[in-house]
């Protein structure tokens, strides 16, 4: 153990592990951004699509199935199925097949958590809102969003961890990332650029976790409540959103 | 990863299917085999700690925290810290440590919600009957607390199938070994059929489940049958 320790040691003080196109910068950068970009746009397509269907309280039926869906079917598979079809239309290897993967992987934890958010919105608000003229649009905007915001924020998280954690997957299918130094240590004696790619994985799931609990601290302070950690996500690991009550 | 697929690759090639049913059979019992004895080990020890969350309630929230924390690690990264030492190395040792780390949050939070959702009143009575403390949370309070239990099992269940196909990478996978196969050699065939057998397994257990929770709680029986269709399985 110790020999692995100094191994990860004498790699983090080399050259190659900062620059380069296989340095962790880069390799890190390339892990983030795919990540971000599936995050934004599974959030761009489940946000609305949750709310819509929250609003108008029909759909339940369509948010058990995505989320059981989510979970039956391993991100590995999919990401290994998107390839040869990447490969027959011409996307390539790498990029395409893992953003896709990510993306699906991103979408039921918050296409749920804000449907149910939404849905669940205590009927007493909603008709205060609608007594005071509030409809449609404006009872969406004002009322139901901020009521379920807690939840929205939960399914992000949820899908952000998730996302990071699966993206490493990506380097199987060509896509250089932290965990292409995970996959290639597997079968390579240099196990110290393996544990150096574990580590650095692990530290950005958990400040991108951190980082979603911080914020829900800041956008919800009426939900704060004296529980910090049990409070948290309460989760099936592939895409699987639990209300919090 | 050689040469592109061809537009004549059909996704599915029955022959190799055919030819093949001696490595899918062993595939499966693997699967199955990793699926149990992670979610057994993982539900044993979850019962352990909620069971000291329970009677000392100030632990609940450090040991929750600490299954977070376990949950959140890729598990990718942690089985790149795993592999990395030589007692665990690549086998089911390092497949075993991740598969029952993930259990552990979705397993402690459910038994736990499941303790506190016992009615007071039940409690009170076997209180009132003379149970003591520790017959009484294993006759009554643990029976009641079995919907929350199995829905708890159920997505601990569901979610490790879908681990295990990842463990492939760390050489235990069941169908993952299919998927990995079929990956490394741009072959859609052994994909297809790891995946599709993969979500078979989830979805039969998530059933059993369901039939054992049936099976086991008769009282709930007459209860659900006058409520209205559950509708999502959320946990408590």
């Amino acid at each position: 153990m110790s020999g692995v320790l100094r191994d990860m040691w004498d790699y983090l003080q080399s050259p190659d592990a900062w620059s380069g196109r296989n340095g962790l910068p880069a390799l890190a950068w390339a892990h983030l951004r795919v990540s971000v970009v599936a995050l934004l746009v599974a959030a761009a397509v489940a946000v609305p699509a949750g709310v819509v269907l929250g609003h108008v309280k029909r759909g339940a039926l369509v948010a058990v199935s995505v989320v059981n869906i989510g979970r039956a079917v391993p991100s590995f598979a999919v990401l290994a199925l998107l390839l040869p079809f990447s490969l027959r239309y011409g996307f390539g290897l790498g990029f395409w097949p893992t953003i896709v993967a990510l993306v699906l992987l991103a979408i039921p934890p918050i296409f749920t958590n804000t449907y149910t958010g939404v849905r669940d919105v205590p009927a007493d608000a909603v008709e205060a809102a609608q007594g005071m003229g509030m409809r449609g649009g404006e009872l969406v905007r004002r009322v139901e969003l901020p009521v379920a915001l807690p939840l929205v924020l939960t399914g992000l998280r949820v899908s952000a961890v998730q996302v990071v954690a699966t993206a490493t997957l990506g380097a199987l299918v060509g896509y250089r990332n932290l965990g292409t130094l995970i996959v290639t240590g597997f079968t390579s004696p240099d196990k110290g650029r393996m544990l150096a790619g574990a580590v650095a994985v692990a530290l950005m799931a958990l400040a991108i976790d951190a980082l979603f609990a911080l914020a829900a601290r800041v956008l919800v302070p009426w939900r704060r409540k004296p529980g910090r950690w049990a409070d948290v996500t309460v989760t099936g690991r592939d895409g699987a959103a639990t209300a919090v009550p | 990863m050689t040469a592109p697929l061809t537009a004549a690759e059909p996704l599915v090639r029955w022959d190799w299917v055919r030819d093949h049913t001696d490595d899918i059979t062993a595939a499966f019992w693997e699967h199955l085999h990793l699926t149990a004895v992670a979610v057994a080990v993982g539900f044993a020890i979850s019962l352990v700690l909620a069971l000291v969350a329970v009677r000392w309630r100030w632990t609940y929230e450090p040991l929750a925290g600490i299954c977070s924390v376990l949950y959140a690690i890729p598990s990718l990264a942690l089985f790149g810290v795993l592999v990395a030492i030589p007692f665990f190395g690549l086998g089911f040792r390092t497949a075993m440590v991740a598969l029952v780390s993930y259990t552990l949050l979705i397993l402690l939070r459910n038994i736990v919600a499941g303790f506190d959702g016992v009615p007071a009143a039940a409690r009170e009575a076997a209180d009132a009957m003379g149970y003591e403390r520790w017959r009484r949370v294993l006759q009554v309070d643990l029976p009641l607390a079995v919907p929350a239990i199995v829905a708890g099992l159920r997505i601990a269940t569901v979610t490790t199938v879908g681990l295990v196909t990842v463990t492939a990478l760390v050489g235990k996978g069941g169908f993952g070994d299919l998927i990995n196969d079929g990956l490394s050699r741009d072959f859609p065939t052994p994909i297809v059929v790891g995946t599709v057998l993969s979500v078979a397994l989830a979805v039969a257990l998530d059933v059993a489940f369901v039939a054992l929770e049936w099976l086991i709680t008769p009282w709930a029986r007459a209860a659900r049958r006058a409520r209205a269709p559950a509708g999502a399985e959320v946990a408590p």
